[in-house]
């Protein structure tokens, strides 16, 4: 396989935006927890332990 | 030294964000979010049955997101406008933070989850007036009133008056006199509110080429507009308890607050065209977001005490 990389176009990120970047991965990777466990409760409140007792 | 450089709330070739998680929270205007989200919290106790709490809490949540995505689409396409207001000038997408581009589809995202975990949670009655409330405020008033009718904040007040609607749709899965009542006490409470905050902002607008009130039909015009829906409000305010919604109690202090709503209004419309510090209209301005709180907690606490058969 080759790989072509053109160093003189490669994008270096300054110290800020390497913090910007950290600061929006946590909060995306928060938002993303809570939406899983949004959908997690939701469903055992709507299905109750019924969730359990289906045929396999 | 980054091959990027900002360039204003214009697109560029080649972008390395710097935005923070801060600058998409404001997209999202947290403070308009609070007031939607304390009045479809009041639509969904007053409504007639139960729910479970967590639904309850996801359906808010549901909500809030939704308005906030609708914030995000506002800001999306009048960052031309917002950068040369001073309210507004330090909004992400003017200041450069955010990319016109990243803040339309953060808004489109947002409401599609919004409309789809409400639909989910609750149900998709309250799902589609979330979604025709995000529809009306992003297309309707952002796109088409705003820039055009000085009746704007008018007609495009709906969007705001829709909360408790939804939040009451998200109980009992339908639409009745109350809620339409709460949204009407909102609506009819916009116009005075925004022209109020117009008048001492209407330079603002004018050189954002705003169509607002004052700058339209003269501020001797907009203070009488102000006062006739200061009547009106006045009115509305007592409807929960004269169609027996809510206790005399609640009656009482709505008639209270609509009386000091007149009266600031009232002193707005005594106020002479000479008067640049527009006291008035600053204090009619802080009045009106007072009378909207305590009209909701009032309705809200009537709705607690009935439960608790404490109403009078």
């Amino acid at each position: 396989m080759v790989t072509a990389v053109k160093n003189d176009q490669r994008i270096e990120m300054t110290e800020s935006q390497k913090k910007a970047q950290r600061n929006r991965s946590v909060a995306l990777g928060l938002a993303l927890v809570a939406f899983v466990v949004v959908i997690y409760i939701v469903t055992i409140v709507k299905m109750g332990p019924q969730i359990l007792n289906r045929p396999f | 030294m980054s091959l990027v450089d900002k360039n204003g709330y214009g697109e560029v070739a080649f972008h390395v964000s710097e935005a923070h998680a801060s600058d998409y929270i404001a997209l999202l205007k947290p403070r308009v979010m609070s007031l939607v989200v304390f009045t479809a919290f009041v639509g969904m106790v007053t409504a007639p049955a139960a729910i479970n709490p967590f639904i309850a809490c996801f359906a808010i949540l549901a909500i809030a997101v939704g308005a906030g995505a609708s914030g995000s689409l506002n800001m999306w396409y009048d960052a031309d406008i917002d950068a040369v207001m001073s309210r507004t000038v330090n909004r992400p997408v003017p200041a450069g933070r955010v990319l016109p581009s990243q803040a339309l589809a953060f808004g489109l995202v947002l409401s599609g989850f919004s409309i789809g975990v409400l639909g989910l949670v609750a149900n998709w009655v309250a799902a589609g007036l979330l979604a025709f409330t995000i529809f009306f405020y992003a297309v309707i008033y952002t796109m088409w009133l705003k820039r055009w009718t000085p009746q704007n904040i008018v007609i495009g007040g709906a969007a705001g008056a829709f909360p408790p609607v939804v939040g009451w749709a998200a109980v009992t899965g339908d639409v009745s006199l109350y809620p339409i009542i709460q949204f009407l006490i909102i609506f009819l409470w916009t116009p005075p509110h925004f022209w109020a905050l117009a008048l001492f902002k209407s330079g603002d607008y004018e050189r954002a080429g705003v169509p607002m009130m004052p700058n339209v039909a003269g501020e001797a015009s907009t203070k009488r507009q102000i006062f006739a829906y200061a009547l009106v409000v006045a009115v509305t305010g007592v409807l929960p308890t004269v169609f027996g919604f809510a206790g005399n109690a609640y009656g009482l202090l709505a008639a209270g607050l609509g009386i000091g709503f007149v009266w600031y209004s009232w002193k707005v419309l005594q106020m002479p065209e000479s008067d640049r510090a527009m006291k008035p209209a600053k204090a009619l301005f802080g009045f009106s977001l007072l009378y909207l709180f305590a009209i909701f907690t009032a309705l809200l606490a009537d709705s607690v005490l009935r439960d608790l058969g404490l109403v009078w």
